[in-house]
This record gives structure tokens, sequence and C-alpha cells, in this order.
């Protein structure tokens, strides 16, 4: 009786089956039309003669001979000098997700393994860190920064970038070494492993699943920051986020939006193949509870 | 072993002192100009004293009262001359920080909601699928959420654009060739809403799935037995199921919601909407920056926080000393 009453209606998988379709539409249809569109001219992207345009490529056959057309990638990665941003965008993101993994892991599993009650201190601080828009905190840093004459450099943006991240990443590396047993490190020890020695022989072959997920949602958050860089990045260190607001100033008078399509879709499609492979990584991440990218 | 590790700890303890002597620090900087009540208010005075020194001078609360923020005076004003809560209510939107928090608050308990209850019909869709699908179909859910909000919001813009694929529609669906989302202020706060669910809608479809995933099979097949139709075990079995795991998403969207600030920057939405921090941003960047308008601004912001977050710090606090 039980497996006749599990068999599902028809009703029932149709408003299934409506209900994934449209949100596949809602969810993946802008990333596909861009895409598609980022290979035209702007009269076809933004047609006002026919939204079809836009799929047919009409105008952008009439302007540059053929149905697709590179000159929005061109005048963004070369005109405009996108490629720096991009260059910019690499440094931050690998310093940031370095260093923070580095503190971090050493810092997670001191934590761990200690016993007073570190652990609730930074869960506050994540928790804190988390809500504040960043924004907030960069109004703090900035006249320090100008008295200094720090400002607009990529390392500065590195260490607030750092600082702003580390709470989470010290959090849930914590909470992943202290699901790794003691008794692993206790045992190197008693067959007389310094406790270095343990971490380093013991702890850090079977510690990367949680470190590349930690990693992740820093490059995450180093990658899509817009706040904090462009605010403490002068113009020519710019990351490629606010080099892409800074396009929507400019553009918009030249009648080049395709500038910033085509960088738009540049910037997307790292985070396209990161998901893809990563996948997993990041569900796990994201339901492991305390963290969002 | 704590002093072995005490290097390490001490190296992270100062890694945190850094920074939160920076949090501090934004605090101060305020502080230098609201720690104390000063006497003499007086708008142009502070102005000068912004444009003299940026940093360390006095002028006490003015910066918090004056018209881009509290408004105390306008507020007062306003409050003598109108009679009622509505006219009172729309006179107050025009003051700069009450329109910031009024569309942040909106946008906040709007979004939330929706974002809930699209993540769960979501996840109850995508859980009932075949196996097969399932891999693509999250795959194509994390897009919207993974995309960085900036660029998402641009390309959604884009497409709403009076040009673009979706203003279109708008328009043949409205029958009016001439409407456009940008122009028109309702509008806008309703596409800035739809980007918001549309982004973080994925989170909570995530966050349930995983929790779908450990509903008991016995309960659900007991519950079968019993006679229980599709709906009812979902009301019964698998909601209370996922309550805990509701008031997570909340939180997290809540303060997710608070600071909305990307959206409104590719929309260009700011004569129509503004949240706070789009406020502080603008106060940091325009072409005089008036650090200490942003940093009251702030400081007002992280009170909203604090007051969002006091009841989850006090639960945490709870949970900890019963561990």
């Amino acid at each position: 009786m039980s497996s006749k009453l599990k068999r599902q209606p028809p009703a029932v998988t149709f408003l299934i089956v409506t209900i994934l379709a449209i949100w596949m539409l809602l969810a993946a249809f802008p990333f596909l039309w861009t895409l598609w569109g980022s290979f035209k001219v702007e009269g076809d992207f933004f047609s006002k003669a026919n939204w079809a345009n836009a799929l047919t490529g009409t105008l952008t056959a009439a302007e540059t001979g053929g149905r697709f057309t590179g000159d929005g990638y061109h005048g963004a990665w070369i005109q405009e000098e996108f490629w720096r941003a991009a260059w910019n965008s690499v440094i931050v993101c690998f310093f940031v997700v370095t260093i923070s993994l580095t503190l971090g892991t050493l810092g997670g599993y001191a934590l761990a393994r200690s016993t007073y009650r570190y652990a609730f201190w930074f869960l506050l601080a994540a928790l804190i860190f988390r809500a504040m828009p960043p924004i907030t905190l960069v109004s703090g840093y900035l006249p320090v920064f100008f008295q200094w004459n720090l400002w607009g450099h990529t390392a500065t943006t590195i260490i607030v970038l750092v600082a702003i991240n580390q709470p989470f990443t010290l959090w849930m590396l914590h909470s992943f070494f202290k699901n790794i047993p003691a008794e692993l490190d206790e045992s190197a020890m008693v067959d007389g492993c310094t406790r270095f020695q343990a971490f380093r022989n013991v702890i850090i072959p079977v510690m990367w699943p949680g470190v590349i997920t930690t990693g992740l949602f820093s490059f995450l958050l180093a990658y899509n920051d817009f706040a904090v860089t462009a605010m403490l990045l002068s113009k020519e260190n710019q990351t490629m986020i606010p080099k892409v607001a800074s396009f929507l100033g400019t553009t918009q008078t030249k009648g080049n939006v395709m500038f910033a399509v085509s960088s738009v879709v540049s910037v997307t499609a790292p985070l396209f193949l990161m998901i893809m492979f990563f996948q997993r990584q990041i569900v796990g991440g994201l339901t492991a509870g305390a963290v969002k990218g | 072993m704590l002093f072995i590790f005490f290097p390490i700890i001490s190296v992270v303890v100062q890694s945190f002192h850094v920074e939160h002597e920076q949090v501090i620090r934004s605090v101060e900087t305020c502080d230098l100009f609201g720690c104390k009540q000063s006497t003499t208010i007086d708008q142009e005075a502070t102005a000068a004293l912004r444009a003299e020194s940026p940093l360390g001078q006095f002028a006490g609360l003015t910066t918090y009262l004056d018209r881009n923020h509290l408004a105390v005076d306008e507020v007062g004003a306003t409050w003598n001359r109108t009679d009622s809560w509505r006219d009172f209510g729309s006179q107050m939107l025009n003051l700069p920080f009450y329109k910031a928090m009024g569309f942040t608050l909106t946008y906040t308990f709007v979004v939330t909601p929706l974002v809930i209850i699209l993540g769960f019909v979501i996840a109850v869709a995508v859980n009932s699928a075949t196996r097969v699908l399932r891999g693509p179909l999250i795959f194509f859910s994390l897009l919207p959420m993974m995309i960085t909000p900036l660029v998402g919001a641009l390309i959604l813009f884009w497409m709403v654009d009076a040009r673009g694929i979706i203003g279109t529609t708008l328009q043949y669906l409205a029958g009016d060739p001439n409407l456009s989302v940008k122009a028109s202020t309702p509008l806008m706060w309703i596409m800035l809403m739809v980007y918001g669910v549309w982004h973080s809608a994925p989170f909570a479809f995530i966050v349930y799935y995983a929790g779908l995933q450990t509903v008991s099979q016995d309960t659900l097949e007991a519950a079968r037995v019993d006679g229980a139709s599709r709906w009812l075990q979902i009301r019964h079995v698998i909601i209370p199921h996922l309550l805990p795991l509701t008031t997570f998403i909340a939180l997290m969207q809540l303060m997710d919601n608070f600071r909305v600030f990307e959206p409104i920057v590719s929309f260009a939405a700011n004569a129509h909407a503004t949240s706070l921090s789009w406020a502080i941003f603008n106060d940091l960047g325009g072409e005089t920056r008036q650090l200490s308008s942003a940093a009251a601004t702030s400081v007002l912001t992280i009170i909203g926080v604090a007051i969002l977050l006091s009841p989850v710090l006090v639960r945490t606090w709870r949970d900890f000393d019963r561990k």
C-alpha cells in the first residue's frame, strides 16, 4: 500500500516539473542571455526595434559582417586595459587565500586543541563581521590609511580583506579540526613526535578537504568584494569588480555598454568553472552551517 | 599543551587584536566627533571643521543630529507641523537617513520571507526530481548566489532596461510603450527586491535541501501508513523537521539583506532607493570625502545590526553555557 501511495499522481509530477522548469529558467536564463548578447553590438543587445534582434544579430551582421563579434571583448580587455584589473584580481585573491589559510589552519588547529573557550569569542567575532556591512569597516580604515599614506596599494587591500575574512576562516577550520579526533595527534606524540611534527605529519595529510572548502569561501569573498576594493584601491590597482563598475560611469556616455557586458561575462566565467569543479565542496561548506559565500 | 601552543595562539590573538583595534577605530573616528555633547550646534561650523581637519576635531553630536543623519531638528519640526501619521511618514522619507533606513528595512523584511518560501518550494521540488537530474539542477541553482552581487545585478539590470528583453516584455504586458523601470520609484523598489530574492533564494534552497536529506524515512513511512496525503506529510513531518534551519536561514538573510548595497550601485537606483550601506559609500566616494558623515552613518548602521543580532547573540551565549 505504501508503495502505491508513494507513487506520484500526475498532477503532482506536473506541478514539480513546472516549478523546476520555471526556476531553471529564472536561474540560468540571464546568464545565457548575457553570454549570447556579449558577442553582439549594442544595437542588438539593447534593441529598440525588436528584441529578437539580440538573438539573430541583425545589426551585428550589418555592422561587422559576422553574426558574432568580439569587439566588446577587444574594447574591454585591450582598449580599456581590463587585463590589468584581471591581473590585480588574481594577485589579491591569491594572497588573500594564502594568508588567511595559513593563519587559519594554524590558528584553527590551536583553537580546536586548546581547552579554554576561545571558540565562543571567535564565533562571536565571525558573526559580527558577518553582520556588519564591510563598508562600515572601510570608513573606519580610510582616515588611518590616508594618514599613513597606505591608501591605494594592493597590499593594504589584501590585509583588510584578510582581516575581514579571518574570523570565518578560523571558525570554519576550527569546527573542521574539532572533527579530527584528538587521539590521532596524541598517538603521534606518544610515538615520539613533537607537537609540531604531529601537526605536520599527521594532521596536514588529513586536513585538505576542510582547507579547500574554506579556501573556496575566502576566494569568493576576495573575488566578489566590491565595497572594500572600490574604496581602497587607486585606479591602476583596481580589481575586476570595481573596474566593471567604473565602466558603467564612462561607457554609458561613450555608448559602449558592450565593454561592460563583455567584462561581466569575463568576470563570470571563472566563477562558473569554479562552481562546476567544486560544487560538492561549496554545498558542503554552505550546509556546514556557520557560513555563506 | 597550551604552553607549547602559546606562540601560535598569541599570533592568532594578535591578528585579532589588529582587527579589533581597527573596529574600535571606526567607532573612534566618529567618537572624536561624537563622544561629547557640544553646546555649539552650528551646521556651518561643522562643515568648516570637517573641511579643515578630517580627524581630531571635535564637533560633538552635531554630525549625528544634522540633516543627513538623525535630523532631530527636522523631525521635531515635522512632528509639530503635521497632524497625521501618514503625512509625518512621507515627510520623514525626504530626509536622507530615514530614506535609506526605510528602504533598508523594507527590503530586509520583504525579501527575507520570500527567500525562505521560494527556497523551500525549490528544495522540495528538486528533492522529488530523479537522481540523475539533481546534479545539474543544483549547479544551476547555485549560479545566482555565487555570482558577484554587483555583476548579477548588472545582468538583470540590462535585461530590465527599456530596450532589454524583460523591459520590452513588461512594456508589452502593460501596454505602455513608455514604461521604464528606471524612471519609477515603486518599480525600482520591486526590481531591487526581485533581484534580492533571485540572489538569495539558492542559499535557502541549499540549506533546506541538505535538511531534506536527513528527514527520517520511517516517520514519513508511518505518516503514509496513517493515510497522510502528500500535503499533510509536508505540513506535519517535513516542516517541523526543517524549522531550526528556518531560523538559521532567516538570521543569515536578515543580516545579508540589511547590508544591501551592490544592487543599488549597479541598478543606478540611488535616485529612487538608497540603503544605509549606499549612504556610507556615497559619503566616502564623493568629491569631498565626508569621513565624519560616513562614520556617523556607520555607527548608526552598526547599532542597527546590533539590535538585529542581539537575540541571536544571547541565544548563542546560552548554547555555549550549556556545553
